[in-house]
């Protein structure tokens, strides 16, 4: 699968966002990171393969989740689906 | 080819002629224009920027764009779900755009998954129940509706029908009915099948 790392000056949260390439809350998402320097690695599942997106469809399923992008999962348990800033400063508080 | 000039200016005509406009972010709805470009020349129509799509028409007619949510949403959201268009008598920049509740139907988005993976999947098991130290305050809210559990492939049959609006006579050839009337905006269940008869003459 293709992860891109995104290097941060805060790496206290392992930080996980799977996103479609196209998508402009995801792009918004992934600008919000980088913006507050939080480290992140991520997956545009829009390019993934079948091999791939099945991997994505588990661990999505996994959190209970549908495919509906943003998702960003935090220390691998707090997902935040969608660009919600509100969830995200609250999440990224400390 | 297509260029981001064309999808912009077909975006604004289809805007206007609605009494929407375009977001007013600049950047943000370069992307949106970007992505649509993008789908476009992948798919050969231009499917939702923020959805994903399967490539399949049957399966993404649904949400080529404009999509059939979109004036649902844009009526009770104020913009559509990507945000791309937005309600006329909301000034520009004062919409503080909030990610709109995902109005395509859960049985489309698993046809598209099943599709997208080529199997049959099982339906997954249930998701776990939230333990109880678990989600902070950070869970998703009420909109965001698990798929987890269900993506076998819908009765969707595949068969296309025609309908037409008993409000207006707006005609389409496809597997249901639209959301709403692209031409009056009439409801989905004023739309009624047209079926027709060879009678044998004698
Ligand atoms: S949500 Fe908006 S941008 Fe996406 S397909 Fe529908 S109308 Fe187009």
């Amino acid at each position: 699968m293709k992860i891109e790392k995104v290097a941060g000056t805060n790496n206290k949260h392992k930080v996980f966002v799977y996103a479609l390439s196209t998508c402009a809350w995801c792009k918004k998402t992934k600008k919000y990171l980088q913006d507050k320097g939080i480290e992140f690695e991520f997956v545009d599942v829009d390019l993934c393969d079948k091999e791939d997106l099945e991997q994505v469809k588990k661990d999505i399923s996994k959190q209970g989740l549908g495919m509906s992008f943003p998702i960003i999962i935090v220390d691998d348990k707090n997902h935040i689906v969608g660009f919600r800033e509100d969830k995200l400063d609250e999440a990224f508080m400390d | 080819m297509t260029t981001l000039d064309y999808v912009r200016q077909r975006a604004e005509s289809d805007a206007r002629s609605r009494g929407y406009r375009l977001n007013s972010d600049a950047s943000f709805l370069n992307d949106l224009l970007e992505g649509l470009k993008k789908n476009e020349e992948r798919y050969g129509y231009p499917s939702c920027p923020c959805r994903i799509a399967t490539g399949k028409l049957d399966l993404d007619r649904d949400i080529i764009c404009p999509c059939d949510y979109r004036d649902p949403d844009v009526a009770e959201f104020g913009a559509c779900y990507c945000a791309l268009y937005i309600r006329g008598d909301i000034a520009a920049g004062t919409l503080r755009v909030q990610p709109v509740a995902e109005r395509r139907p859960l049985e489309k988005q698993s046809a598209a998954l099943v599709e997208l993976l080529g199997t049959e999947v099982q339906p997954a098991a249930a998701p776990e129940p939230p333990s109880m130290e678990a989600p902070k305050a950070v869970s998703a809210g009420k909109e965001m509706v698990a798929l987890a559990s269900d993506t076998k492939r819908p009765e969707m049959g595949g068969k296309l029908k025609l309908w037409y609006c008993k409000q207006c006579g707006y005609t389409v050839f496809r597997e249901e009915p639209p959301y709403i009337c692209p031409i009056c905006k009439a409801k989905k269940e004023l739309f009624a099948e047209i079926s027709i008869e060879i009678a044998e003459k004698i």
